[in-house]
């Protein structure tokens, strides 16, 4: 365990950003993202969550796959080149590594992401310990720890000391390079500090929501349950809810004319829009209700079915406070259960 | 409220109505959502308070494609945006039973939240009637307090009055919470130079992450396909990228709502990342206003609108308008 | 100095011209031979209210540098009243292109009848000028178009 002043932070970003790449959540125009970090940028880590999650470091919201470039009749492919350096997340907290998990059974599987793996392989994360949780939060409602993040470093902020330490080897290495900054620190800080954010989250209004009856067995009984009629309805049909997720992993690839070639590139899309999905065909989902069923059935039963009952909900709570209609998943969880449970 | 739900009981009971368009009381003590209520059983969960910021007169559209009569809560900003709605033919006067409640300007949380007050338990003092000059608001970090006025939605500082355009009748007092010119921000841009200008729009909107919440929640984007939506249009909906498509998106949007918007904020209110975007349309209307003559979208039913009408003698473009 | 440093700078001007009077100025200043620089594109629209506000910023982002609209003199629209509500909505857009920071200058109407030859290449030249003047525009361009 090493530990070192919030003051000097700075530093260590600076040393750190000296020959990788760094991001961290940056506050831009009183809104916090993750971002790359710059000698300008605003750091913010007392900021619990960011608007978007940290997830564009791995799956870019927009990303190129290759180009085509048109010049007289020769028309030449080239790939967009993988991730060659290594860079550094700093700051992401229980749930968005949590987040990266799903996204990994999803990208990782065969066949293989090549442009997110080369991401995660060059990636170093360094998690935070989640200081005063949230009431939109109900991460301990998947099983998540907040208070001791596992990823390549795990870090606590305990008023003007940030404490460290490194879990994997990559971790062990970004330590060594901030050598010259850190000392050592006994845990009976971050203990306590683990005890108090436990004894906060068992108080949190989601903790104890219970996610009893739903899994991949009880797929068709939730599928044509009436309950979806009547919830979908405040639903706009934006986006909101996708993009900030740490977890929705769809996509889009469309080709953008430069007037001189081709850009194929591929963006995030939205169970929520009317073109998800839309085939020579048409479409599957013809109706707002069935795109609204799509999204809490993908997470809370398809994706469980198909990867050892991981749920693709990790608590985090961002579409809790973004959503336009106050709309969210706990609350459709809640419906189900005031409905009498699986079969209504 | 207890007055409102009664006469909605009421008008339920001898089936005046169909069905009542209002807000549920939501998990939290703000997040209530817009909802459906057919019953008397379902009105238990009715509420009506300072965080029902949420403009119904939206949801009216698909609202009027049902058998019968929807009885639907408007407040008083609400109301233009449904006469605006009638004006292009989008909602069913006949169809809707207009209950205009009372108003005394709508609660936003994210300025609470930004006072850095967290782990909200419960808030009292944003109850409709007897609302108090000072939220209480009870966190699982101790007692916090937060100024009604400083908690209030960016568009009830520059609130449009007191009074409801159309209505059945009225239950419930308004008060015009207007503190200051809602063409004052515009006025600051414009003095900017142009490289802050574009530094300022830049900055802002690079935050958008094309969620499209703007679009959705605007009652004057009514287009049943919108053109960002078309396969045939070779810009994306939802990518950012390179800065250009988040742009083109809110100036064309800001454009195809140019004369028919009657600024009633939503879509700042929705916004996930905190963009201005009333200032886009603040602008187009103060414009309209200084080129064409004081116009209110949803004011008058029968005005034509500014975009569908001419003079011969109008100020002439660019440079020498 | 180097050659490409001492190279004047070409800008990419789009004109959407009317069918019935500019675009018929602009074959008449060609008849006369009148000259207007080469760094204008033409592209002829039914009527001056024609156009979208899309394509304007459309062009701005294949990587214009400046966009005129010409269509015939108000009161003299092939279809009574097509340029009345294209000035309307004109005014509204360039005002706003200015608010987010497109220079006025960049954009720009004229009204040009099929007799005015001169005014239409008066008016290119000036146009084309200004725009050098400006430099290149780069609010609004879309880098993936650069080649």
């Amino acid at each position: 365990m090493y530990k070192i002043a919030k003051a000097n932070l700075p530093a260590l970003f600076r040393l750190i950003a000296e020959n990788q790449e760094l991001y961290l959540p940056v506050n831009t125009a009183d809104q916090v993202n993750f971002a790359a970090w710059t000698e300008d940028a605003q750091v913010d880590l007392d900021k619990l969550k960011t608007v978007k999650s940290p997830k564009d470091v791995f799956f870019p919201q927009s990303e190129n796959l290759y180009s085509c470039v048109k010049d007289g009749k020769k028309i030449s492919i080239e790939p967009e080149a993988l991730k060659e350096q290594n860079f550094v997340v700093f700051g992401m907290k229980a749930c968005d590594i949590r987040g990266v998990e799903v996204l990994d059974k999803v990208f990782l599987a065969e066949p293989v992401d090549s442009f997110y793996k080369a991401r995660r392989d060059h990636g170093t994360i360094v998690a935070m310990a989640c200081h005063e949780p949230e009431e939109s939060c109900f991460c301990k409602v998947f099983g998540i720890d907040c208070a001791d993040p596992a990823a390549d470093v795990a870090a606590w902020m305990i008023g003007d000391e940030l404490f460290w330490k490194p879990i994997t080897e990559k971790g062990e290495a970004l330590t060594k390079l901030a050598e010259s900054l850190l000392e050592n620190a006994d845990e009976a800080k971050v203990e306590a500090e683990k005890t108090a954010i436990r004894s906060i989250v068992e108080q949190l209004p989601y903790s104890d929501l219970s996610l009893e009856g739903w899994n991949g067995d009880v797929l068709m009984d939730k599928f044509n349950s009436p309950v979806w009629e009547e919830l979908y309805k405040p639903c706009l049909a934006c986006g909101t809810c996708t993009f900030v997720c740490p977890t929705c992993q769809c996509y889009d690839i469309k080709d953008y004319d430069t007037g001189h070639g081709i850009q194929r590139y591929r963006c995030w899309d939205s169970c929520m829009y009317s073109d998800f999905t839309m085939m020579a065909h048409g479409n599957n989902r013809t109706s707002q209700m069935q795109r609204f069923r799509q999204r809490f059935m993908h997470k809370l039963v398809y994706f469980p079915a198909n990867n050892g009952g991981m749920y693709s909900c990790v608590g985090c709570g961002r579409c809790v406070e973004k959503c336009p209609a106050s709309l969210n998943i706990v609350k459709v969880v809640k419906a189900f259960q005031k409905q009498g449970g699986s079969n209504s | 409220m207890q007055e409102l739900i009664s006469r909605i009981k009421a008008l339920l009971a001898d089936k005046t109505v169909d069905r009542v368009l209002g807000w549920k009381a939501g998990d939290m003590p703000y997040n209530p959502e817009p909802a459906y209520f057919e019953t008397e059983e379902d009105l238990k969960d009715f509420v009506y308070d300072g965080f029902c910021g949420a403009n119904l007169s939206k949801y009216m559209i698909e609202a009027s494609k049902l058998e019968g009569k929807t009885l639907v809560c408007l407040k008083p900003c609400d109301t233009y945006s449904f006469n605006q709605l009638i004006k292009e033919h989008r909602v069913d006067r006949e169809k809707a039973y207009i209950i205009g409640v009372g108003c005394k300007g709508k609660l936003d949380i994210d300025k609470i939240k930004a006072q850095g007050i967290k782990g909200i338990k419960s808030i009292s003092g944003a109850e409709i009637d007897g609302a108090a000059d000072t939220l209480k608001i009870d966190t699982m970090y101790g007692e916090k307090t937060c100024s009604y006025a400083d908690a209030m939605l960016e568009r009830c500082h520059v609130c449009k009055g007191k009074e409801h355009m159309i209505y059945d009748e009225i239950i419930g007092e308004s008060k015009d919470t207007a503190d200051g010119n809602r063409f004052d921000e515009v006025a600051k841009i414009e003095a900017m130079s142009p490289e802050e200008k574009f530094a300022f729009f830049q900055k802002e909107l690079s935050k958008c992450i094309r969620c499209n919440a703007c679009r959705n929640v605007c009652p004057a984007c009514s287009c049943r396909k919108c053109v960002f939506d078309s396969n045939k249009f070779d810009s994306a909906q939802k990518a950012n990228v390179v800065s250009f498509e988040e742009k083109m998106f809110h100036i064309i949007r800001a454009f195809h709502v140019a004369g028919r918007c009657t600024d009633c904020g939503e879509c700042s209110r929705v916004c996930p990342q905190g963009i201005p975007l009333h200032l886009f349309n603040r602008k187009f209307i103060k414009d309209i206003n200084a080129f064409y003559g004081d116009y209110q979208a949803g004011a008058d039913v029968d005005a034509k609108a500014p975009l569908t009408n001419f003079t011969f003698d109008d100020i002439e473009p660019g440079e020498r308008g | 100095m180097s050659i490409k440093e001492n190279e004047e700078f070409r800008p990419k001007i789009v004109a959407f011209c009317c069918n019935w009077c500019s675009y018929a100025g602009a074959d008449l200043a060609g008849s006369s031979r009148l000259g207007y620089p080469a760094d204008v594109k033409i592209i002829r629209v039914p009527c001056s209210c024609r156009v979208n506000p899309m394509f304007i910023l459309r062009a701005f982002e294949k990587g214009a540098d400046g966009v005129i609209i010409c269509g015939c003199h108000p009161g003299d629209c092939h279809y009574s009243t097509g340029n009345y509500y294209a000035r309307r909505r004109m005014t509204l857009l360039f005002s706003l292109l200015d608010y987010v920071g497109v220079e006025k200058g960049r954009t720009r109407v004229e009204w040009v009848s099929a007799a005015e030859g001169v005014k239409f290449s008066a008016t290119m030249n000036e146009f084309v000028e200004k725009i050098r003047s400006l430099g290149k525009n780069v609010r609004l361009e879309d880098l993936r178009c650069r080649n």
